[in-house]
Parts: structure tokens; C-alpha cells; sequence
């Protein structure tokens, strides 16, 4: 009886010590003024600093924007790019010759690759070997893609500055973003499809042709409007491996420049800075469709 | 028992050539075919032990055969003999097994295509750059600050020294600059800012990501170049608006990784943080930036390749000098752009030499690129 009693008190009085405790973390920590002077203060600088990225940010795009948009019409768009017209339709043209080349080659190698990497692969050295290639070829920054392009696809395969160098080049570059985002799509496919699949007694093969890659498709579309935007975007590699042409390429072995590439040339060379902003702004209307066009896809993914 | 091994051979060899007769003329064989080998069989003493080893030797037939001719319709061999049955089933299983096996070395080749593309760049560039580092001495290439590659003037030096530091001095700069902006940002959206703020600015940051490097480098250099000619003095452009460029160009993609990260920080975390007292401030600068450090790192080493391997919108905005960088307003030259401005007319050394410095650039992202994967293997075990 006695036991209990002290015990009791001695409960109270961890109660009362921890309650004490608290309040004086309290009022150490929040009730303080300064306290919250500091928190006031760190809030400010947050704003602030927030504000000035991503005004500066915006103020790129709506600069450009403003620059650009008087200069475009329908002849800028659409007159070839020779000594009397200083249209963009050659570039536009060539930028969608090279897009589709290049992915042409990287969507399929890609897909294969994440089905590999997802589907067939057991933990080990190859797996980590192709992991290891693939993040790395995905930090190697685009002029070195040019340069080894330049070397191997330009000159000892004898492409010469061509559409098609250009695009195997890309290609290589694309490859880990389209790896990746195939990867994804086909990880958040449930495991129960594919057992259900092999429970009626399909094969591995009918499996993945028949349940998991149409159930991969948005993401596969996602890795292809992903590579679009880097591709379209892209100057250094292009530059230097499907060279500078200014007319529309008629096959894949001849040179052309795309859009970023003729914008380089134009701010470079400071030929003109009107077409300069007409076309910068040009590049950006073209990626904004492409983001949103991604962000469309991803959206329905998630349902 | 010699005879029953003569008459064993006999029974194989007969049944196995009217078995493949049948099945090159792909026609159904008449039931009195059977029935002659099973009554050769009955007139036969001890016949019972070599029709087992035959009826074998008719599986191992029928698969060989089945697998030469691609697929043996059941109608073929049905009539054979009861075990056929059996073996056309394995014979459709053995098929697919085939082609399974081909899919799988055809999907591991397609993975396989990305290490040997980057065994083939490796190589490639290693093999064209690092001769003439060893001709000229690697000391010498790395610490010489005199790159003059024409021949024409005088003698050919190759020294890059002043464009690593360039290259340095702008990633080191705009990594600053960029992780202080973009982290603070990041909290901003994660964490501070009201929903229409953040559904405003949340859209442009991910288009500012997208938006080609080159674009950045034309507003430098109708924008900042300008600008710092103006208030800070010629020639404008200037290490400085490089680093102004590269910081805003990184920005995009540290904001976005790094508010991924401090989302993904558990809401217990906040909340454990939030009961015991602390302001949210603190509870985002003691609790939740710690936790979600790994991934703002990943964010940061990220922002650095992107910042050390920009090519096109430097040149824009740098000036291009070689001489050695001595203040912020000093026009210089990347080790990147001094790739792309000279690889178009360069050959012999000169053009090695320009691989040589894409060596130096390659190990510079090599390092990156591994510090970078070890992080994000850390961060992934955390979350695991």
C-alpha cells in the first residue's frame, strides 16, 4: 500500500517535472521574441530570394516573348533561309527530320533495354555494368557527344556532316533519358498482371507483348516527347555532327541545321537580332507544347 | 542377345525412316503402317524390352525433326503412336522456348547497347586526346597557361591551364550562387508558398527547364552582357555574366529535384518536430532540410555537370578569351567552348589537342558523375 502510494507521487511528480519541461521548451523555442524575429526575418529572406530566381526566370521568358512575337509572321515561318529570304521553314524541317531519326533508332534500343533491365535481369555484375553505362552516358555533357560523334560517326564511318550522324549521335545521348522513363512506366505496372498472365500459362515473351508493354504506353510516349525536348533543344552535339546546312536536307546523308543551331549561328555570328528573338521565341512555344504534352501524359498515368 | 540387339537396331532403323517419311511428306501415315510395325513386333520373342528403347528413339525423332521444320502440325505424327502425342506438346514448348531465349539475348543486347556506346566514346576520345598529352607533357598541357595552337604564329603551345580555371571559377561560382537561389526556392514552394503561387510558378520552372541552353545564352547576351558593360564597365562580356547565366540556367533543375526531395520528407518528421514546439522554420531548417539532404546534394551535383559541360550558351556570353581570368569582369574561355569554337578548322595536334582537353572535361563529369551515383544510392537506401 505504502509501495503504491509512493509510486503515485512519484508519477505526479515526473508529470509535473516533464509538463515544467515542456513549457520551458516552449517558451524557449516559440514563445521567445527573438524567437520569432529570426523565424520573421528567415521568412523574408525566403520570399525575397524566391522571388528574385523566379522572377528572373520568368523575366527570360516573357523578354524573349515580347522581343520575338512582332517579328514572327507567316513568311518568317515559312520562306526557305538563302540570300533573299531569312525564313526559318529549313530549320523547322530539318529540326523534325533529325527528331525523327534519332528516335527512330533510341525508342526501340530503349525499350528493349528498360524490358532487360525490368523484366529479365537478376541482381549481379551485368546489371550493375549497364546501370553504371547508362547514368553515366547520362551525365556526359552534349559537347562530348559531339566530339565522339565528330570522330566516329562524321569521320570513320564516313557520314560526313550529315542528318544521320547527327541523329545516331543524339541518339546515344537520348538513350539513358528513354531507358529511364521506359524503366519507370514498366516498374509501376502491377506484378499481378503478369502473374495472372503466366497463370493461364503464357509464356514470358507472349507476357510482355501482350500485358505489359501496352500497359507501359503512356510512359513509353512520355520517354518519346522527353527525348523531343532535348533533341529540339540541343546545340553543341548537332553542331558538330549534322553541321550547319541552311536548306532542307533531302535525305538523311545531307547536312541541316536545326532550329537551337541556327539560333547560335544568328546570336553568334550577330546576323540579325530581330529573326534572333523570333526564333528564340519560336524554340520556346515549341517546348511549352512538349512540356505540356508530358505533363498531359503524366497526369493520366497517375490515374 | 546379339539377336535382340540386331533386331533392336532394325526396329530404330525402320520405324525411324518411316517416322521421317512421314513427316518430310508431311502426310498422315495409314493406320496399316502401325499396326505393321506393332505386328512385327508381336512376331518377334524378347520385343518388349527394344520397343521401349524405340518408342524413345521416336521422341528424340520427332523433337529433332519438329525443331528442323519449325512446327509439326499434330496431325503428322498423331496417328503414330500414343507417346507422340506427348512429344508434339514438348515440341511446341521447345519452340517457344527458342524463341524466348532469342528475345532475351535480343532485349540483353539492347541494354547492352548503352555500355558499349560508352566504351566506344571512352575510348574514342581517350585514344585521339591522350597522345598529345604525353607529347607535350602532362604538367606542361594542364599547368601552362599559353594555348596558341596556330602554327602560323610562331611556336604551337598548348596549355589549357587557364581555361580549367575558367571552367572552375564558372561552375564553382554558379553552383554557389544557384544551390543558395534554388534551394531557398525550393522551400519557398514546398513549404512556404500560398497554392496560387505555386501553381503559377511551378509550370514556368519546369518549362525553364526545357528550355534550350542556347536561348539562355542569346538573353546574356542581349540582356546581362549589356548590363554589365553598362554599370560595371567593358568589355561585358565576362566571367561574370557566365556565371550569371550558368546560375540561372541550373536553377530550374536544382529547384525541381530539390523540392522532390523535401516533399518526400514523411510527414511525421514535420509533425514530430511541429508537437515538441519548434516554429515551422525551424522545424524546415532543423528537421526537414536534414532529411532531405541526400537528394538536395543529388540536386546540386546535378546542377554542377549541367554547369561544367554548358557549351554553346558560354560562348555566348564569355568572350572567349584564352588569356588567364583575373577579376569577374574578365572576358574567358571554357574548357567546352574551346572545343566547340576550334574543332571546326582544327587538325593534326591541334585537333588532338582539342580531344586532350575534352579528356580533361570527361574526367572532371567522371568524378562528378560518381560522386553523384554514390548519393543517390545513399538516398535511395535511406528511403527504403
Amino acid at each position: 500500500m505504502i509501495n503504491n502510494m509512493t509510486n503515485k507521487n512519484i508519477i505526479i511528480n515526473m508529470n509535473k517535472n516533464l509538463n515544467e519541461n515542456i513549457n520551458e521548451n516552449m517558451n524557449r523555442v516559440a514563445g521567445n521574441a527573438s524567437v520569432r524575429l529570426i523565424d520573421k526575418f528567415i521568412r523574408a529572406v525566403i520570399w525575397f530570394f524566391s522571388f528574385i530566381a523566379l522572377g528572373f526566370l520568368i523575366w527570360i521568358i516573357v523578354f524573349v516573348f515580347i522581343k520575338g512575337i512582332p517579328h514572327i509572321s507567316l513568311s518568317f515561318l515559312t520562306s526557305p533561309n538563302n540570300g533573299k529570304n531569312e525564313g526559318i521553314w529549313p530549320m523547322i524541317i530539318n529540326t523534325l527530320f533529325i527528331v525523327v531519326t534519332s528516335l527512330a533508332i533510341s525508342i526501340p534500343v530503349g525499350i528493349g533495354a528498360a524490358i532487360y533491365l525490368v523484366e529479365y535481369s537478376k541482381p549481379g555484375k551485368v546489371i550493375n555494368t549497364i546501370r553504371f553505362a547508362v547514368e553515366t552516358l547520362a551525365g556526359i555533357p552534349s559537347i562530348l557527344y559531339g566530339l565522339f560523334g565528330l570522330i566516329f560517326f562524321v569521320t570513320i564511318m564516313k557520314l560526313s556532316f550529315s542528318i544521320l550522324a547527327g541523329a545516331l549521335t543524339l541518339s546515344i545521348m537520348v538513350l539513358p533519358t528513354v531507358i529511364r522513363t521506359t524503366e519507370e512506366a514498366l516498374k509501376s505496372i502491377p506484378s499481378s498482371y503478369r502473374e495472372g498472365s503466366f497463370a493461364l500459362g503464357a509464356t514470358k515473351l507472349f507476357t510482355i507483348r501482350k500485358v505489359v508493354l501496352p500497359c507501359a504506353v503512356p510512359g513509353i510516349l512520355t520517354a518519346v516527347i522527353l527525348s523531343t525536348g532535348r533533341i529540339v533543344g540541343e546545340t553543341a552535339a548537332v553542331f558538330l555532327t549534322a553541321g550547319m546546312g541552311r536548306n532542307i536536307a533531302r535525305n538523311i546523308m545531307e547536312s541541316g541545321r536545326t532550329l537551337s543551331v541556327h539560333l547560335y549561328i544568328l546570336a553568334k555570328e550577330g546576323i540579325s537580332f530581330d529573326k534572333s528573338y523570333a526564333t528564340a521565341t519560336v524554340l520556346i512555344i515549341l517546348i511549352a507544347i512538349i512540356n505540356m504534352a508530358s505533363s498531359r501524359l503524366a497526369a493520366r498515368m497517375k490515374k | 542377345m546379339k539377336d535382340i540387339f540386331q533386331l533392336n537396331r532394325n526396329l530404330k532403323c525402320e520405324v525411324k525412316i518411316e517416322l521421317s517419311q512421314a513427316i518430310l511428306k508431311r502426310t498422315v501415315p495409314k493406320q496399316e503402317d502401325c499396326s505393321h510395325v506393332s505386328k512385327k513386333q508381336e512376331n518377334r520373342p524378347h520385343v518388349s524390352v527394344s520397343t521401349h528403347v524405340a518408342k524413345e528413339e521416336i521422341n528424340t525423332m520427332a523433337y529433332v525433326k519438329s525443331e528442323a521444320f519449325g512446327k509439326v502440325s499434330p496431325k503428322d505424327v498423331k496417328s503414330k503412336t500414343t507417346i507422340n502425342t506427348k512429344a508434339i506438346g514438348n515440341t511446341k514448348f521447345k519452340w517457344n522456348k527458342v524463341k524466348e531465349w532469342l528475345a532475351e539475348k535480343m532485349f540483353f543486347f539492347c541494354a547492352f547497347i548503352s555500355v558499349f556506346s560508352l566504351a566506344l566514346i571512352t575510348a574514342y576520345i581517350f585514344i585521339k586526346g591522350t597522345p598529345i598529352i604525353f607529347k607535350i607533357g602532362l604538367s606542361d598541357f594542364i599547368f601552362n597557361k599559353d594555348w596558341n595552337p596556330d602554327p602560323v604564329r610562331g611556336n604551337p603551345s598548348f596549355g589549357i591551364f587557364s581555361m580549367i580555371a575558367a571552367s572552375m571559377l564558372a561552375t564553382f561560382g554558379s553552383v554557389i550562387a544557384g544551390s543558395f537561389l534554388g534551394i531557398l526556392t525550393a522551400v519557398f514552394l514546398a513549404e512556404i508558398a500560398p497554392l496560387f503561387a505555386v501553381k503559377i510558378f511551378k509550370p514556368a520552372i519546369e518549362l525553364l527547364a526545357g528550355i534550350p541552353s542556347v536561348v539562355y545564352g542569346f538573353f546574356g547576351l542581349v540582356m546581362i552582357v549589356p548590363l554589365i558593360r553598362k554599370y560595371l564597365g567593358p568589355p561585358g562580356n565576362s566571367l561574370l555574366a557566365v556565371i550569371i547565366i550558368l546560375t540561372f540556367m541550373i536553377l530550374p533543375t536544382i529547384v525541381n529535384i530539390s523540392e522532390a526531395a523535401i516533399k518526400a520528407v514523411p510527414a511525421e518528421y514535420k509533425e514530430g518536430s511541429l508537437a515538441v514546439g519548434a516554429t515551422h522554420i525551424q522545424t524546415i531548417f532543423k528537421v526537414v532540410l536534414p532529411a532531405a539532404k541526400s537528394g538536395i546534394l543529388a540536386s546540386v551535383i546535378l546542377g554542377m555537370g549541367r554547369a561544367i559541360g554548358e557549351t554553346m550558351a558560354v560562348i555566348l556570353v564569355a568572350g572567349n578569351s584564352t588569356l588567364m581570368p583575373e577579376s569577374l569582369l574578365s572576358p574567358v574561355r571554357t574548357l567546352t567552348a574551346n572545343i566547340a569554337l576550334e574543332m571546326g578548322y582544327a587538325f593534326g595536334d591541334h585537333e588532338s589537342a582539342l580531344f586532350a582537353t575534352g579528356v580533361v572535361l570527361f574526367i572532371f563529369i567522371m568524378t562528378l558523375n560518381i560522386i553523384f551515383n554514390m548519393l543517390v544510392n545513399k538516398a535511395g537506401g535511406h528511403h527504403d
